[in-house]
């Protein structure tokens, strides 16, 4: 093999890597009496294999954007680009079989009420030509997968809102998709069901290499599956990032008023009565037990006064606070502890 | 057939065709209701009057069931072009919606009896005599159609966006769309729509006496009101009756059956 050849194959691997490109989004619907402008201006890049979240409260613009990527929307102006290829250049029938490679899952599920489950999951074949007997087949590997195997002849209307769901994504997934478009598909469940689709769809991620496309307003989701976010705000993305970064160094005040969790030190609860020691957490540490060992290693008493903690991504963000001892030396050796731990460390004394 | 048209002879044939052999089931029915009748009541049924209600029976049914049928057929087509093209469908076309709407809502706004006379010009070329059983079937379409189109356009109008939202978002072409979503997810509705229709175009069977069809309804208005046989008209009624409860019962039990949202 040439050398020009592998540099072509690198090439190519680098433009295969960004799946879904957005370039100037601009959407302004017309309504009675003026128009609105509900995407201003988007550029976003989602890379393959990535679980992308995009997070914004109500009316932010996040369903005009997911319906812009499979053009259900058509954008006032901007680019989409799908594997390099702008949707909005395609003719119908390059359109059809893009939408067969992006698809989408909705918070209403969306079902054919009059169909049963495994029709449901075999329509997508059934547009798609594929012969009769292999369609089934495959419906009962994607029920498998989806763990609705015993519900095959049931009718959605006999199922609850998670099994909905989960028929969904069997459904999503028939036309074997690169990009799987989800706009708020927890919204409409409990915490339980949430995180059992949450979970499903992480493995559906893992396993089968797909993007996903996560549109939510809750932050527990992003938190749990997503890898990078995006936080949209009146039309515009305010924040774009890995979603560690996004989580501890907020800088939006959309995004701040989303999270709501890391408190800033300036508004911190009031003063601890004791001289205190106040630990940041920034996911520099992953699962290690920093107190047990500083305790360990220290020989000190540890007396947690508060904490606040989230984790995200198996990563430990948040504060701590605890209880500095009398004696100078021990708290020193707490103090040199922790930082050589790689953590931010802050004394806080007692008024 | 003297120099009919080959769409004339579509026209008449079947009606030639059934009178044929509806004559020998009437005898068969006849022994059976007459010795039903010597059961319950100790009389017999006279065969006269047998003579007149039977072969209007058979007229009855014809009118109704063929021109329910043509009738549907058109106004499916109709309506799902209109439930499609809406605005909010899955392929808008603001033109040819409104220009469809404007010749249905025009059509529809004609009373039934003045359509007839309207049509009779017509309805010789189409089916070859202006008059007569066979001859009200058309103005009995075309007064029928634009009301399905209406109907069903209604019953497809329901399905839920969400649904032909999804059918869109999975690479559907919107043929596609229409046999596969549309239709069947409307179907407990359409099935309404359709016994509707037909018990609709019963009831409007009975002023084609104007055009000198046959029929139950004709029948009760010569013998009951010109000739004061008023045991024909009771009977005459009885049927039209007992055959609208037969179609709005085989209508409501077929929806049913058919509705999964219902279990
Ligand atoms: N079809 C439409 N016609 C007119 N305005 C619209 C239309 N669809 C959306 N909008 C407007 O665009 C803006 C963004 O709406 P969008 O549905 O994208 O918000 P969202 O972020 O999905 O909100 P939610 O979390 O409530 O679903 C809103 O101001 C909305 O009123
Ligand atoms: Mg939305």
């Amino acid at each position: 093999m040439s050398l020009a050849e592998t540099e072509n194959g690198a090439l190519l691997q680098e433009k295969k890597d960004t799946i879904i490109e957005l370039q100037g989004l601009r959407k302004i619907y017309q309504v009675p009496g003026g128009e609105v402008t509900a995407l201003n201006g988007i550029d976003l890049s989602i890379k393959r294999g990535d679980i992308y979240g995009i997070i914004g409260m109500s009316g932010a613009g996040k369903s005009t954007l997911i319906r812009c990527i499979n053009r259900l929307d058509t954008p006032t102006d901007g680019k989409i680009l799908i594997n390099g290829r702008n949707v909005l250049e395609m003719n119908r029938g390059e359109l059809l079989a893009m939408r067969r490679r992006v698809c989408m899952i909705f918070q209403q599920f969306n079902l054919l009420m009059q169909k049963t489950v495994a029709r449901n999951v075999r329509y997508p074949m059934e547009i798609a030509g594929v012969p009769r007997a292999r369609a089934n087949e495959r419906v009962t590997e994607l029920l498998k997968i989806v763990g609705l195997e015993s519900k095959a002849n049931a009718y959605p209307v006999q199922l609850s809102g998670g099994q909905k769901q989960r028929v969904a994504i069997a459904r999503a997934l028939a036309s074997d998709p690169e990009v799987l478009l989800c706009d708020e598909a927890t919204s409409a469940l409990d915490p339980m069901t949430t995180q059992s689709i949450l979970t499903l769809l992480q493995d559906i991620n893992k396993r089968m290499g797909i993007t996903i496309v996560v549109i939510t307003h809750e932050m527990a989701v992003i938190r749990q599956i997503c890898t990078r976010v995006a936080i949209i705000d009146g039309g515009t993305i305010v924040e774009e990032g890995p979603v560690d970064d996004v989580f501890v160094h907020t800088k939006s005040a959309a995004g701040k008023r989303l999270f709501g969790i890391i408190k800033s030190e300036e508004d911190d609860s009031a003063a601890p009565d004791v001289p205190a020691l106040r630990i940041v957490f920034d996911g520099g540490k992953q699962n290690q037990p920093i107190i047990s060992d500083l305790v360990r290693k220290c020989d000190v008493d540890v007396n947690i006064l508060s904490a606040d903690m989230k984790r995200v991504g198996g990563k430990s963000f948040g504060q701590m606070l605890i209880e500095l001892p009398e004696n100078m030396e021990d708290r020193a050796k707490i103090i040199t502890y922790l930082q050589g731990q790689g953590l931010t460390v802050k004394e806080v004394l007692s008024e | 057939m003297k120099n009919l048209g080959w769409w004339q002879i579509i026209w008449q044939a079947p009606y030639i065709w059934c009178k044929d052999w509806w004559g020998a089931v009437g005898n068969a029915v006849y022994a059976a209701v007459n010795w039903l009748w010597e059961t319950l009541f100790r009389t017999t049924v006279s065969v006269k009057s047998w003579q007149i209600l039977w072969p209007a029976f058979g007229d009855t049914l014809y009118m109704s069931i063929v021109s329910t049928i043509v009738a549907y057929i058109l106004g499916l087509l109709l309506g799902i072009v209109l439930s499609v093209t809406r605005k909010n469908g899955i392929r808008p076309m603001r033109t040819l919606n409104a220009v469809l709407g404007v010749i249905i809502n025009f059509m529809r706004s004609i009373p039934f009896l003045i359509l007839l006379a309207m049509l009779f010009p017509i309805t010789k070329d189409v089916v070859g005599k202006k008059s007569g059983t066979v001859a009200v079937v058309f103005p009995l379409i075309m007064s029928a159609f634009p009301y399905v189109a209406r109907m069903v356009e209604g019953s497809l109008n329901e399905v839920d966006g969400g649904v032909l939202e999804a059918a869109q978002a999975m690479g559907s072409t919107t043929f596609q769309i229409i046999r596969k979503v549309l239709l069947p997810e409307a179907l407990p509705s359409l099935i309404n729509g359709f016994s509707i229709c037909m018990t609709t175009i019963l009831a409007y069977t009975a002023m084609a006496s104007a055009a000198a069809g046959g029929g139950l309804g004709s029948v009760a208005i010569t013998y009951g009101l010109n000739q004061n046989r008023y045991d024909i008209m009771y009977a005459a009624s009885i049927m039209l009756v007992v055959l609208v409860q037969i179609i709005t019962i085989t209508g409501t039990v077929l929806n049913r059956k058919k509705d999964h949202r219902l279990r």
